[in-house]
């Protein structure tokens, strides 16, 4: 039977199914096909804090959606235009972000009685009409994937747990995708199993032809690869990104690199990542707690390294102390922060962007830190790099804000050219000649001397210090000039960071001013809105302690300015105090990222609907 | 380590230009001179010591010594200490902690340090009392003790430093007092030449605070009775008439008099600090806790064990030589890459 092919410029599809059905595995299997083949993405997995919550229940949801397009992307999209279920929790929980004329396509198998009750649904909802407005495609996965390991050696749980590459497969076949890279990659990872990489292969394309062979499906789908510019591409998460930036650093400048960092979701992977990199010259230390963690980097610094702290929520808050130490030793230190949802444990693997006021004032005493943020995964890659770059030539901790929505989500990543990306110089003192310990260079930085070096021991501690010399002093003169150059030496590096771009016109009624993780939901709402004609520009920041010098003329050139957080208004307050004028916060704390629609439809009514 | 021989230094290289604040007759100042007389004798050069303290009159100490250092934040000595050891473990890191600031803000990291075997030197000032907030019980307070935050005395047990020490997997224990310098100074000395976590407890006399802790074992009168003095292969004889000795009984130790015709010197036990089985360390941390039992000094473990830092060092090594020197290709391309044209 032929088959239609219809052209999209663009699809968002969620899969869902219980915690141990392998939705992540089968959505960045279909990520890494989808980035192969050409198109612009971005990732989305949203994953419940239960490892393996009980089955068939709605807390045990797990997600992942992507969204592929022949255009430049910047979000996961709002609305999936494909929802794959595996089981009636995945549908409740998911069905609300569909838009009428989705497609579903459901497990029917796992609609039983058992799993219809735990979802919480009286009756069962593929046959109460309940989904008349959207395309349902009703497949019994389990037993077609059971039919096609009808001659298998494998135990009926491991063939049930093959059932997520059905539904890959009949996916790959719905969008016209390649099966060879999953092939591929089922044949490296089950290379000592090889009844499991045969049964994963019979499944796949058991799924593909299903779609090809039987008549439900009348249409596929096909994107065109997006315009991309020209280059050598990979997939990257956040967090993987800002593991490259700091090695990175580390190769640039020669100098290794030490993270002592304590597990925490979203944060861990950065140390999983880290501690691979071994012929890199990485350390890792897995602290006893992020105190540990944070303390035992201050010591590597001390020592002449790179040093790295990672964290997340309560493990920041553990870091507090330490980070007063870090700036009155004046050692170089980079501290990252995957914000979650707070307080306290909050929301574990859930985004969000509230410890912005703790990273800017969050301390005992006058305690200045730079804190700059990511705005992309691809972009954690340069604000690691960043990071160390700040923190090395001011000798001052650098405070750098990712959020687990960046962390987790994952977009193609042009590889960098390497001679590209500048050189780190980095100075250890070792001339005896005129050396006190807090004597300042150019940048007002101290000098940077390690243990090792004759003649120039030297004792730097938590105490104040005395100007120049280092001795502890209690003089109330010297105190109030230290605590003064501390800040000037941070306020100074507006001078060495980039003027922040406007993204559209310099002047007008509309300015939407973000931070961090929020971009890509900013940045489509804007287009779309200057599309319709509204006069709106959008500034996002990556330096947010200094601030861009320009930014206060930015300002001053627009009616309103709007500010969408993730929090209750953290960057708002700080603007309204740095510049004295009104802001607008649009915030929201759900746990969960922006869509685009909702900031269009808050700059849409600000404008009054005025084109 | 790198060892040194062509430099000869004295006690006085060691001292910094800091004026020494410590209240007179202070237990600190005894330690401090034990430290600078032993450095010159531990064969590293200058620039290779780092002192690391926390926060307390004893981790002024930092100041006093002219080698690098830190004086930290309260507790978090053997951390940072952790940290500069893994990253450089060329060099010869000691830390310098009072009661409070290792064992109850800090007991985490010190507990931790002890478990994966640091290669740190840590000089415990116990003088039982938090000197520096005026006089507070610490964690190794006796139960009932009155101070300014317990005036009806404090309900806690103490710790005790060397059965927590070994409890944590410690490699080498030793004890030894402020007024005995010869003995702190073998102590010293021993701990520099351990590789891996080295604990010295010291007892310090906080004049101020809580004056005459360790008289009784200071105290000319008394001292030979109540210290037993421990030594690698000798029989635990002890006494002004060295007369009383420790054997076992069953699983108790027992103080017994060889005079006396029941027992003779073969009776009495053999110290051995490096006995694999850490059973003996352990009674011998605790003789003290009945006060008929002399209080041992010396050192308790000496084992050896691989070290943390040399372990990590050691990984990186190898993968180097398996894998190659990583390269900024390497990093990047480490996954599936496609290219658009
Ligand atoms: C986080 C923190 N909590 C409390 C203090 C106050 N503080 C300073 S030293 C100290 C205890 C000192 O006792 P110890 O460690 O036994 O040292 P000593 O002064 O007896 O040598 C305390 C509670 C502090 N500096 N930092
Ligand atoms: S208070 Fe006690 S411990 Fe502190 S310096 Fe004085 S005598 Fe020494
Ligand atoms: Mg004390």
């Amino acid at each position: 039977m032929k088959k239609e092919i219809k052209k999209l410029d663009e699809v968002t599809i969620r899969f869902a199914g219980d915690s141990g059905d392998g939705m992540q595995l089968t959505g960045s299997q279909f990520s890494d096909t989808t980035a192969l083949f050409g198109n612009d993405l971005i990732t989305l997995p949203d994953y419940p804090a239960e490892i393996r919550a009980p089955a068939g229940t709605l807390y045990g949801v797990s997600g992942f959606q992507l969204r592929f397009s022949s255009q430049d992307t910047n979000t996961p999209g709002d609305h999936p235009d494909v929802l794959v279920a595996m089981n009636p929790a995945a549908l409740k929980k998911n069905q609300k972000d569909l838009l009428p004329g989705a497609t579903i396509i459901v497990n029917q198998d796992a609609f039983d009685l058992r799993n219809i009750r735990s979802a919480g649904y009286n009756v069962n909802p593929l046959e109460d009409n309940s989904l008349d407005g959207f395309k349902l495609f009703k497949i019994p996965i389990s037993s077609l994937t059971a039919n096609a390991l009808a001659d298998s050696s494998l135990t009926v749980k491991e063939v049930a747990r093959c059932k997520n590459f059905f539904a890959l497969g009949l996916m790959y076949w719905m969008f016209n995708r390649p099966l060879e890279p999953t092939l591929k990659w089922i044949n490296k990872k089950f290379k000592k199993v090889p009844a499991l990489a045969e049964a994963n292969t019979k499944v796949l394309n058991a799924g593909y032809y299903y779609g090809e062979n039987t008549e439900i499906f009348e249409t596929r789908y096909t994107v065109s690869p997006a315009n991309l510019p020209k280059g050598t591409y990979r997939n990257i998460s956040g967090n993987e990104a800002l593991a490259l930036g700091c090695v990175t650093a580390s190769l640039k400048s020669g100098v290794p690199l030490f993270l002592g960092s304590y597990p925490i979701t979203p944060a861990s992977e950065i140390l999983h990542q880290l501690s691979t990199y071994k012929n890199f010259g990485v350390k890792t230390f897995q602290a006893e707690d992020e105190i540990a963690g944070i303390t035992s980097a201050i010591g590597a610094s001390f020592g002449g390294y790179l040093a790295l702290t990672t964290t997340s929520g309560p493990g920041m808050a553990l870091k507090t102390e330490a980070l007063g130490l870090a700036v009155m030793t004046e050692l170089p230190l980079v501290i990252i922060n995957v914000q979650r949802g707070g307080p306290s444990t909050g929301l574990p693997t859930k985004t969000e962007q509230s410890d912005l006021l703790q990273a800017f004032y969050g301390r005992n005493g006058e305690a200045p830190i730079p804190v700059i943020a990511a705005s992309t995964p691809g972009n954690c890659f340069e604000m690691a790099f960043e990071a160390f770059r700040i923190s090395t030539k001011y000798m001052t901790p650098v405070i750098l804000l990712s959020d687990g929505y960046i962390a987790n989500g994952a977009e193609p990543w042009l590889i960098p050219d390497e001679s590209s990306i500048p050189e780190l110089s980095v100075k250890f003192r070792t001339e005896k000649e005129g050396f006190a310990p807090y004597m300042r260079d150019e940048n007002l930085a101290r000098p940077w001397v390690v243990p090792g070096t004759p003649g120039l021991e030297h004792r730097i501690g938590g105490l104040e210090k005395a100007n120049i010399t280092g001795n502890v002093s209690h003089d109330p003169d010297n105190h109030h000039m230290m605590c003064e150059l501390r800040a000037k030496k941070v306020k100074n590096i507006e001078n060495d960071i980039p003027e922040t771009e406007v993204f559209g016109e310099e002047k007008g009624d509309i300015l939407v001013l973000g931070w961090g993780g929020t971009y890509g939901a900013i940045r489509d709402a804007v287009i779309r809105a200057q599309k319709e004609g509204l006069s709106v520009s959008q500034v996002h920041l990556h330096h947010i302690n200094p601030f861009p010098k320009n930014l206060g003329n930015i300002l001053k050139n627009f009616k309103k300015i709007i500010v969408p957080e993730l929090n209750l208004g953290q960057l708002s307050k700080i603007l309204r105090i740095e510049f004295l004028i009104p802001v607008e916060s649009f915030c929201k704390v759900k746990g969960l990222p922006f869509t685009a629609v909702e900031i269009y439809s808050k700059i849409s009514s600000m404008s009054g609907g005025k084109k | 380590m790198t060892t040194n021989t062509e430099i000869k230094y004295t006690a006085k290289d060691f001292a910094s230009d800091q004026d020494v604040r410590w209240c007179p007759g202070c237990g600190d100042y005894s330690i401090l001179a034990q430290v600078q007389r032993t450095f010159p004798d531990i064969g590293v050069p200058k620039e290779k010591i780092v002192i690391i303290s926390g926060i307390g009159c004893s981790s002024r100490f930092t100041y006093y010594m002219d080698t690098f250092g830190m004086h930290g934040i309260h507790g978090r000595a053997p951390a940072i200490a952790g940290g500069l050891k893994i990253a450089r473990p060329d060099l010869s890191v000691w830390v310098a902690a009072g009661d409070g600031d290792l064992l109850s803000i800090g007991g985490n990291h010190f507990i931790h340090t002890c478990r994966k075997n640091i290669d740190l030197k840590i000089l415990l000032f116990n003088n039982r009392i938090y000197g520096l907030t005026k006089g507070q019980y610490s964690p190794t307070s006796e139960k009932g003790k009155i101070t300014k935050s317990s005036p009806y005395g404090s309900v806690d047990y103490p710790f005790n430093p060397l059965s927590l020490a070994l409890g944590a997997g410690a490699t080498f224990i030793a004890r030894s007092i402020d007024r005995n310098p010869k003995h702190m100074q073998e102590m010293i000395k021993k701990a520099a030449d351990h590789k891996g976590t080295s604990f010295v407890e010291i007892f310090q006399n906080c004049n101020i605070f809580n004056d005459g802790a360790y008289d009784h074992l200071s105290s000319k009168d008394t001292k030979d009775d109540a210290v037993l003095v421990l030594e690698h292969g000798k029989p635990m004889i002890f006494g002004s008439q060295r007369n009383k000795g420790i054997i076992l009984n069953g699983t108790k130790p027992q103080v017994v008099n060889i005079d006396e015709g029941n027992y003779s010197i073969n009776d009495i036990l053999v110290h051995s600090e490096t006995d694999d089985n850490p059973f003996l360390s352990y009674l011998l941390t605790y003789l003290s806790e009945n006060p008929d039992y002399p209080t041992p000094i010396g050192v308790f473990r000496n084992v050896l064990r691989p070290t943390c830092d040399e372990e990590i060092q050691n990984q990186i090594n190898y993968i180097t030589e398996v894998n190659g020197k990583g390269t900024l290709k390497e990093l990047f391309h480490n996954t599936t890459t496609w290219t658009v044209e």
